[in-house]
């Protein structure tokens, strides 16, 4: 019964945790970045030598992050309480206009936590890769892109202002991108990296105008101004940043309406997956919306609509989920959902944002333990993921199965294991409140639950368990070497205790100070907290229920049926992919076209119409040779009156 | 309206429009017209353009390499004129300014000289 | 009649490094005329870069200092000016030692053996094989510098339409030159030079009304009759504005005046192309924004929607043009019409600090493109370029060094963070923000967005480099050392200003006030 933590009163004061000039380990927090990318500079221009040593020295680049960041969290939490933010500059990186842009990094709790997380899950990934990518001929190639994406989201996570994590946005993007692409041979796995791309530049963009939009308001884009300066605003500037910021973390967070590209992305290797597009990468959307709470304490609006999407995502994950067959693919779904909740969670304001980071965290343990899984089972079965393939694995992937197994109680929130403490706190602040929010956003949150179970436990019962074996004639199942269940392991011990762990040491208190101006106190839910937990774990046990019943006890059909309108359409990620199309890649492409129609009508002649016959074709010719010119000039002729008349219509 | 300084710059516009139109309507009116060979040549002038007609009537780019290597004198000339006309006021700095001058333009003669520019075949 | 004749004063100083430039490419006439075919490379090659070097040497250990109108008013050194032209003989340099590679071929390989010869005859086939080449090249192009860089210094609408002749004039025989596909290249010129002259006609049309308006050619004397002339001849000043300027736009690219721009691209010789693309550029920019803030600022209010709307639509025609282009220096052509775009809204500005981000970006800009083109003449199928993009696939995986470096060129051109393009897209689009009220924030809006279609055609290009498999012969070459370090400037300057812009940056603006 641990109370919810809310702001005292309903006022809102922007309060941001002052910093001091780091010192100590804090000190040398650049190398956290400089590390991995010198391993990757070094690996990357090795060539085809690196695929020798290049896997070991990226493997000591990412441990070395990683116990750098841990001396520095020692010595953070030997500070005193008003210490613990460090800020580190590191040079004065340009001037334009009046504005000044230093480059700086902002060490404190919400960073080193991230920073643990990344460096800890993802050397643990350089170590599985190590088994996973053996045999692949271009292994060095991929060390370099993973040593790359950990410099990257370093930066995002510990600079100090917006350009810089613009920076580390981009950084993280381009190493998503080029391991998603990373077996470019298959095209369509390049177009999957494409479509990640270009589905991020949306999001990037509009990144890319609310720093603009800082610079406008605030005459920078520090985290120390913009957060400083925000009480000072008008609301609707803070609005509209905040919108901004959202489309930004709906980018790369994968969320509604950005969210098509995750499932693509699951094109790349099994290790991307899991480091990237699950447990670090896509929060860093939630970790911007955190990051920015005092812009978004003071724009309730903003702030509604974070929730919104959040919700939406959270249920549109969960059917998308239940729905794909790819193993990979309802993880990735599973994902999106689980982002939901964190920005359900950090959208409720002052309430929520701890626990988004919680739920973050934790999340970050069990979804990259069930994807190295996943990856595992992949490796077992000749790189299949379809699930109607698989069935009663657990008899001979030992170590995957209670590895898997725990990550699975994890995130379908089972009691004391670590889904339970971080994802019923969100469920907890999401009651809270008044009017019809909090039944709205408590009721999907407790939905999603039962939801969650229902389609990780189908996952689970259809690869491990099920009344047969439905494997294809071809496979010999065999257990994945140390090298790649050790990592699992020590995620699955995660999956198990992190929650309880980090709710022992009072994480949430400890992060406060970041994100509630320190103050956390209790607010009761609409709902009494009791009837909330029992409610939950009776639809997770539905959830589980159902899906026993449907894939564990009756036979799964090799071939997947038909479904509901429902299914077919979850199984398409509710066409997103068309409207899309329809929204964004077909009127770009039919203006281009058009342009270049309209060029070549004018200027050509109908070149292409009156190509019958070498003379007809000589004739042609000629005429365009001479007609180019002439157009053209027609063209400026026709620009210059245009200007002068609007000119002389004007005034 | 008068006492516009552009009133003369009308006057001649129209004078020179009058005098082109008429002199050309004068000779279509009172001119004999008898046609004879000397007539129908591109250039009265006598010059035979050596490619016939059929052969894509052109004129052999070595006549407008000789027209620009006499642009090239014309214009040193019309700088040389002015300039030798107020030679008095000038003074030797004009000088030294106008012997830069000449040999900018000599430069380029001698380019066209080395090159071959002077030989006809 | 009888008026006393006064010499200007003339600091020559000042114009020192114009001298030099002037000299030189004289002494590259005469070499042409007397020395020995055979050393004519080696030693114009030589004659260029002693020229390009000793000007830069004159202008910044002299001349920098000599601020002031000289030459009767005709010519400004004042902060701006020297900045653009020591950053002119900057591109200059870089581009002489790209256009000198010869690939171990005994002449300049982008250059045709003879120029007069008929395409395809025995007159070129012997020249050919006797191994001419033409060396004309280097002297035409510091003809063409000494007009760019007077461009960017003339204080008067007659000495600019000079310098926009001079510099013009070398360019087009330059872009006619191509060894290969001839016809192209000829073709190429001749557009681009009647459109050029088109556009002269225009310039000076404009300069003749504005001369009507204000009874001067010179630029300071036609911002002190704006407002105080006589209204009869208001009816002048903006029609002069708008021909002025759009003879200037024509220079930089600017749609609806773009049109020669990527025929003229494609057609030149592609070392000549990365020059025309950098060094043109800021030398007409030069001169717009002399024009804009110091001459005709006065009745900006008037003119400066017409330039807002060109603005955009280049902007928006040069990125959505990008897109359907299959030949990677017509897309560079495109790219280049969009950058003008992003400079102009730099430009409109009208702050102190708009010249110093438009200087900036165009400096960032020139030396990722003269790099950019020096790669494209590396990657050859059966000898000569390349350029359709479908052959560039998979080129990341057999010349991985060329593949990378114009990788870095695109993401560069696409504006990502640490490379020149974002610091230089910050520098532009941050006055335009600050200072250019709603219509600025409307252009940088347009900007943004238009940089994310031209970032979606740029890492497509990349995506064929590297994650597409393509047909074994299309590779890429190795230039000679100097090719080398032109590129390894190039993008050593991409990487460098975007990540310590500020030496550059502190230069260009303590260079951005204009001497009026």
């Amino acid at each position: 019964m641990t109370p919810v933590y809310t702001l005292a009163a309903a006022q809102v004061v922007t309060e941001v945790q002052p910093t001091v000039d780091a010192s100590g380990a804090a000190s040398w927090a650049w190398l956290l970045v400089a590390l991995p990318l010198l391993g990757a500079a070094i690996i990357l221009l090795g060539g085809r030598s690196a695929n020798r040593w290049g896997p070991t020295l990226a493997n000591v680049m990412s441990w070395g992050a990683f116990g750098l960041g841990a001396a520095i969290l020692i010595e953070m939490l030997g500070r005193a309480g008003d210490e613990r933010a460090q800020s580190l500059h590191l040079w004065q990186w340009f001037t334009g206009g009046s504005f000044e842009v230093n480059a700086g990094m902002l060490v404190d709790q919400l960073s080193i936590s991230f920073v643990m997380l990344v460096t800890f899950v993802g050397s643990l990934i350089h170590v599985y890769s190590l088994g996973y990518m053996e045999h692949d001929p271009d292994k060095g190639r991929f060390f370099g892109y993973l040593n790359l994406f950990i410099a990257a989201m370093l930066t995002l996570v510990l600079a100090d202002s917006y350009v810089l994590l613009f920076l580390g946005w981009e950084g993280v993007g381009l190493a998503s991108y080029l391991l998603i692409g990373f077996w470019y041979q298959r095209s369509d796995y390049a177009s999957a990296a494409n479509k990640a791309f270009i589905v991020n530049r949306v999001g990037d963009m509009a990144l890319a105008i609310g720093i603009a939009m800082m610079f406008v308001t605030f005459g920078s884009a520090d985290y120390s101004t913009v957060h400083g300066g925000a009480a000072g605003a008008p609301e609707w500037a803070l609005t509209a940043i905040g919108l901004l910021l959202l489309g930004a973390a709906c980018g790369k967070s994968a969320q509604f309406p950005l969210q098509s590209w995750l499932g693509d992305a699951m094109a790349g290797p099994t290790p991307v997956s899991a480091l990237i597009h699950a447990a670090t990468m896509v929060t860093a959307g939630v970790y911007l919306i955190v990051r920015s709470n005092a812009i978004f304490d003071l724009a309730p609006t903003a702030r509604l609509v974070v929730t919104i999407v959040g919700a939406i995502t959270l249920l549109l994950g969960a059917f998308i989920g239940m729905a794909k067959d790819d193993i990979k693919k309802a993880l990735a779904a599973s994902t999106m959902s689980q982002i939901g909740y964190m920005m359900l969670a950090a959208g409720l304001g002052p309430v929520g944002y701890v626990f988004a980071i919680f739920h973050l965290l934790t999340h970050g343990f069990f979804k990259a333990g069930m994807f190295l899984g996943a990856g595992s089972v992949m490796h077992a079965m000749n790189d299949q993921v379809n699930m109607r393939r698989f069935g009663r694995l657990s008899g001979v992937l030992k170590h995957t199965w209670w590895t898997f197994g725990l990550g699975w109680l994890a995130i379908i929130g089972f009691p004391g294991l670590s889904g339970w403490w971080s994802k019923d706190k969100i469920i907890e602040a999401a009651f809270v409140g008044e009017g019809w929010q909090p039944w709205v956003f408590g009721l999907v949150t407790m939905l999603g639950a039962g939801l969650t179970a229902f389609y990780m436990s189908r996952l689970f019962f259809m690869t491990f368990h099920g009344s047969g074996k439905r494997w294809t004639e071809d496979v010999h199942p065999h257990e994945s070497p140390l090298v790649m269940t050790v990592p699992m392991m020590i995620l699955a011990v995660g999956s198990l205790a992190l929650g309880a762990i980090l709710t022992a040491v009072k994480f949430p208190e400890w992060l406060a100070p970041v994100t509630n101006g320190g103050h956390l106190e209790h607010h009761e839910p609409v709902l009494a907290i009791p009837a909330i937990q029992i409610l939950t774990f009776v639809l997770m046990a539905a959830g589980v229920f159902v899906a026993w019943r449907l894939y564990w006890k009756a036979d799964v059909p090799v071939v997947a049926p038909e479904g509901s309108a429902l299914t077919q359409a979850a199984r398409t990620d509710f066409y997103q992919d068309d409207v899309n199309e329809a929204v964004f890649v077909g009127p770009l492409m039919t203006t281009a076209t058009g342009l270049v129609e309209a060029d070549d009508q004018i200027v050509d002649g109908g070149a292409r119409n009156l190509g019958d016959g070498v003379a007809g074709l000589s004739r042609v010719l000629r005429r365009a040779q001479t007609g180019f010119v002439r157009s053209y000039a027609l063209t400026m002729l026709a620009g210059v009156v245009a200007v002068l008349g609007a000119l002389w219509v004007m005034n | 309206m008068i006492d516009n300084p552009y009133v003369p710059l009308l006057f001649f516009m129209t004078l020179g429009l009058l005098f082109a139109a008429g002199s050309v309507g004068a000779g279509q009116l009172i001119g004999p017209k008898k046609a004879n060979a000397a007539k129908a040549m591109p250039y009265e002038c006598g010059l035979q353009p050596s490619p016939k007609a059929e052969e894509g009537g052109r004129v052999p780019i070595k006549y407008y390499l000789t027209a620009m290597l006499f642009i090239i004198f014309d214009v040193e000339s019309l700088f040389l004129f002015p300039f030798a006309v107020a030679f008095n006021q000038l003074g030797l700095f004009a000088l030294v300014e106008m012997v830069l001058f000449v040999i900018t333009v000599f430069v380029a003669y001698a380019y066209v000289w080395r090159r071959g520019g002077l030989n006809w075949d | 009649m009888n008026q006393e004749f006064t010499m200007v004063e003339i600091n020559y100083w000042a114009i020192a490094p114009l001298l030099v430039v002037v000299a030189g490419a004289l002494i590259g006439v005469l070499v042409e005329a007397f020395v020995a075919r055979a050393s004519r490379h080696n030693v114009q090659l030589g004659v260029g870069l002693v020229t390009y070097l000793a000007a830069l040497v004159v202008l910044l250990a002299k001349s920098r200092t000599e601020h002031g109108l000289t030459m009767g008013g005709s010519v400004v050194i004042d902060g701006p000016s020297v900045f653009l032209m020591a950053v002119i003989l900057c591109f200059a340099l870089l581009s002489l030692l790209v256009m000198a590679e010869r690939f171990g071929g005994p002449a300049a390989d982008a250059f045709t053996p003879m120029g007069a010869a008929t395409p395809g005859s025995d007159l070129e086939r012997s020249a050919e094989s006797a191994g001419w080449g033409t060396t004309e090249a280097v002297p035409l192009m510091m003809i063409s510098v000494v007009g760019m860089m007077l461009f960017v210094s003339s204080g008067d609408l007659l000495t600019m339409f000079v310098a926009l002749e001079v510099l013009s004039l070398p360019l087009y025989v330059l872009t006619g030159l191509a060894r290969r596909r001839r016809l192209l290249s000829q073709e190429a010129a001749l557009k681009y030079f009647l459109l050029g002259s088109f556009s002269s006609a225009f310039f000076l049309f404009g300069a003749a009304l504005l001369y009507g308006y204000a009874g001067s050619v010179d630029i300071a004397r036609i911002a002190l009759a704006i407002g105080a002339a006589s209204p009869v001849l208001d009816g002048l000043l903006l029609p002069g504005v708008a021909l002025v300027l759009i003879g200037l736009l024509f220079k930089v690219g600017a749609v609806p005046f773009h049109a020669w721009t990527p025929d003229a691209y494609q057609g030149a010789p592609t070392p000549v192309t990365g020059f025309m693309a950098a060094a043109t550029k800021i030398a007409a920019f030069g001169a717009i924004l002399r024009l804009a803030y110091v001459g005709l600022s006065g009745n900006r209010w008037d003119w400066e929607p017409a330039l807002i709307a060109i603005a955009a639509l280049t902007m928006v025609i040069g990125a959505v043009m990008t897109v359907t282009q299959t030949d990677v220096k017509r897309l560079l052509a495109y790219s280049s019409i969009a950058h003008a775009g992003f400079i102009l809204v730099a430009v409109m500005s009208f702050d102190v600090t708009g010249v110093s981000g438009a200087m900036f970006y165009l400096v960032c800009y020139g030396f990722t493109t003269i790099a950019a083109f020096a790669l494209v003449t590396l990657v050859r199928h059966e000898g000569s370029e390349a350029t359709d993009l479908s052959q560039w696939a998979g080129l990341g995986r057999r010349s991985p060094v060329v593949a990378g470096a114009f990788a870095i060129c695109l993401l560069a051109f696409a504006g990502i963070p640490l490379t020149s393009g974002f610091t230089a897209k910050f520098a532009a689009f941050a006055p335009a923000i600050s200072h250019g009220g709603a219509a600025g924030a409307w252009l940088v809006v347009i900007g943004v967005l238009a940089s994310a279609v031209t970032a979606y055609v740029y890492f497509r290009i990349i995506v064929t480099m590297f994650f597409e498999e393509g047909a074994g012969d299309v590779v890429a070459i190795t230039p000679s050392t100097l090719t080398t370090i032109a590129i390894a400037i190039g993008l050593v300057l991409t990487i460098l200003l975007g990540v310590l812009p500020g030496p550059v940056l502190e230069a260009a603006t303590q260079s951005a006030q204009f001497l009026r």
